[in-house]
């Protein structure tokens, strides 16, 4: 049941933010890879205020999937890295809580391009 | 004509997009996707996996799975009915990083691949980190547990 509930969480919030995304691209002239720069700094920003937080602990995946949630890991990283080691968590801290996501996409997209032949032109 | 009035003239009759029916999509493919990520984050934590592990595993395998679908093709003809439902979630930040760098292996593997990988990924990251390091600054100048 608990289960069931965190998904039903996780489901409304990411849904949510998709939706806002589909709304900014419809109503506006953002490209995609311009609504993918705005979530993280807008997820950056929303943590650094004290906001993201609490949303991550309510949805779960929810929250951090979407790519509000990597700004999310960016921000609580250099908190993390401060708290542990000072101010020079400000230039380490970011891309270490990052690190995985980064590492995943590019050894993927590395390995994947090889593999695969490339799209046809269509 | 002008160029006002040829704008005027394209923008009436260009397809209208529709879009309560491109929300409801991306409401119920964005939400999926994170509904699915929930439920893996369930598995990895019922296989017992620490919670801060499973919160990068989680992502991760994610990225994998879009990777994989980005490379048998079969990713755009789902983003093309999902908009920001796939766009948003980190799919498409994986998609965004596997697609080019497939499109460009062709050009060379340092020149090609290497530069276009990060077409989108480097601007992501770029904004993100600029965004960290001025959130450490301000925390670090308001003494850590102050205001923010």
């Amino acid at each position: 049941m608990t289960l069931l509930l965190s998904l039903l969480k996780a489901f409304a919030v990411g849904g949510l933010l998709c939706v806002i995304a589909q709304l900014l691209i419809d109503k506006t002239a953002l490209t995609p890879a311009r609504i993918l720069v705005s979530y993280v700094v807008a997820g950056v920003l929303l943590t650094a205020v004290g906001l993201y937080g609490p949303l991550v602990d309510f949805a779960g995946c929810g929250a951090t999937t979407p790519l509000t949630g990597f700004g999310y890991c960016l921000a609580e990283g250099v908190k993390k890295a401060i708290a542990e080691k000072g101010p020079i968590g400000i230039l380490t801290g970011g891309l270490s809580g990052t690190a995985g996501g980064i590492t995943a996409a590019l050894t993927a997209g590395w390995l994947i391009a090889m593999i695969f032949p490339a799209k046809p032109k269509k | 004509m002008n160029k006002r009035t040829y704008k005027d003239y394209a923008s009436a009759r260009a397809a209208k997009s529709d879009t309560p029916k491109n929300c409801l999509f991306a409401f119920l493919v964005g939400g999926g996707i994170c509904a699915f990520a929930e439920a893996i984050k369930a598995g990895y934590l019922a296989l017992g996996t620490e919670k801060e592990t499973a919160a990068i595993l989680v992502p991760c395998t994610l990225i994998l799975l879009t990777a994989i679908l980005t490379g048998l093709d079969l990713f755009d003809g789902i983003a093309k009915h999902a908009g920001a439902g796939t766009l948003v979630p980190i799919t498409g930040f994986a998609n965004a990083v596997v697609s080019p760098a497939m499109d460009s292996r062709k050009e060379g593997l340092v020149p090609g691949l290497g530069v276009r990988i990060f077409s989108v990924a480097g601007p992501v990251i770029l904004y993100g980190t600029l965004a960290s390091v001025l959130y450490g600054t301000v925390y670090c100048l308001c003494g850590a547990g102050g205001a923010i």
